[in-house]
């Protein structure tokens, strides 16, 4: 591996210095799952001279539900600590059908949502959750923080509007009420420890058996994972039934523009999407009637 | 900024404290093997892979090959070297002998601290989640089966 600087901030304003005062050669780590590997063999898009590790920030590594204000999920939280918490199961156990599912245990322990969020890759197990769940990123840099739903951040493969001088400090999952489920599944040929050929996300929430809200959301199929919002929207107002579900995973697979490449064929991911939108609604609409 | 220095760390490795000036980019498998001469850690894919480089870190496993030194910087480590008693060997160990659940051995010493980690979490899983809980540890020798077979070996010892 090439030389690199080590910084480890313990403010958000230290780390955005650091970032900015770096001139674009700075990057930050959470667990550095995704980051040490690609410096490692050299990828040319992460060319770091400079590595901010973020693991010492408050705000980065805070995970806390109010319900008010929702779920708040620090940057550099790692998977298993997301799957270990009691809000998170008793309020947003849908995440968890991602965070058991990036890497093997030994990932869990490291890797983040922030993470697998600022990677971009268009597999990203966690995204196309997060962007099911309407949330929220909060990025601070130099003049300041903004917000940006997770659906926007991913501009292409490994990139994300996120500046080289701004660092992603936590995303926030708004509260969702009773007749609320959600589900994130992919396929992968074997049954573990792989990169989706494609995943998709969906929420729905139902009052009197009709769907008042739903998003579906793809991975693996676009240069970024995808929110299809056709998809969700022609849910509401439906009542709950299999058209209207079927219905929707067609609309998810006319949005789909995968490449064919050695995971997959296009044709194969768009017949993917069809499937997967199908079961992972019905997943979604079971749990949000067990919720109710 | 680009001054290139090195940085002092101390990480606990099973139970002893150890102190380096080390370089940024120096692995934590690298500085168990290399560093401080404990080979016991292995490095396989190199691209966090295979799991035979795994180590506990604080409590949760980990590949020693994605994780720099001084991310370790304050942990405690422990490594295959620390799961014997002297001379008596971990339930773990001791599993992997009754049950034969290493043909090369190279992948052992990950698939054991794995084991530990698992079996910390959860002192009695299923074959199901002995399965998940190893999914991220590569056995070229396709020994599964008594590597299964090991880790319930030890839980039951443990248990007693």
């Amino acid at each position: 591996m090439k030389w690199i600087d080590f910084e480890k901030p313990k403010t958000v304003e230290d780390a955005v210095k650091l970032l900015s005062d770096s001139g674009g050669n700075a990057r930050p780590m959470a667990g550095g799952t995704d980051l040490i590997v690609q410096l490692r063999v050299g990828d040319p898009r992460v060319n770091a001279d400079v590595v901010v590790d973020i693991k010492s920030i408050p705000e980065l590594n805070e995970l806390s539900y109010s319900s008010s204000k929702g779920l708040t999920i620090g940057a550099a939280v790692e998977c298993y600590k997301i799957y270990g918490d009691a809000n998170v199961n008793s309020h947003f156990s849908a995440l968890n059908d991602s965070a058991t599912l990036i890497g093997g245990t030994q990932i869990q322990g490291r890797a983040s949502f922030g993470g697998n969020l600022c990677n971009a890759a268009p597999s990203g197990d966690s995204i196309p959750n997060m962007i099911a769940h309407g949330a929220v990123a909060t990025i601070a840099g130099p003049s300041g923080t903004r917000e940006v739903p997770v659906e926007d951040i991913c501009t292409g493969p490994r990139q994300t509007l996120i500046g080289d001088d701004e660092l992603l400090v936590s995303i926030n999952f708004p509260s969702n009420g009773s007749g609320f489920g959600a589900n994130y599944i992919r396929f992968i040929p074997r049954n573990e420890m792989d990169i989706a050929v494609a995943g998709v996300g969906a929420s729905v929430t139902i009052e009197d058996g009709k769907f008042t809200s739903a998003k579906v959301s793809l991975a693996s199929v676009a240069p970024t994972p995808l929110l299809v919002k056709e998809a969700g929207e022609s849910l509401v107002g439906e009542t709950v039934s299999e058209e209207a579900i079927q219905n929707a995973a067609n609309l998810a697979k006319a949005a789909a523009k995968p490449i064919s490449d050695m995971r997959g064929t296009a044709d194969y991911r768009k017949h993917l999407c069809d499937v997967l939108t199908r079961r992972a609604l019905n997943t979604a609409v079971e749990r949000a009637q067990g919720a109710s | 900024m680009g001054q290139s220095v090195t940085v002092p760390i101390t990480i606990s490795v099973n139970g002893k404290q150890h102190s380096a000036e080390v370089e940024p980019r120096l692995l934590l498998a690298q500085f168990l093997r290399e560093t401080l001469s404990m080979t016991g850690t292995h490095i396989g894919c190199d691209t966090t892979s295979c799991g035979a480089c795994t180590v506990i870190i604080d409590g949760s496993s980990a590949k020693s090959c994605t994780v720099l030194a001084v991310q370790a910087n304050g942990a405690e480590v422990t490594t295959v070297e620390g799961l014997a008693d002297g001379d008596t060997l971990h339930p773990i160990q001791e599993g992997f002998w009754e049950k034969h659940g290493l043909q090369c051995g190279f992948c052992t010493p990950g698939m054991m601290m794995s084991a530990v980690a698992l079996l910390n979490d959860n002192p009695e899983p299923s074959e199901e989640e002995i399965r998940h809980g190893l999914a991220g540890n590569v056995c070229r020798c396709t020994g599964y089966h008594n590597i299964v077979l090991a880790v319930q070996y030890a839980a039951d010892k443990m248990k007693s």
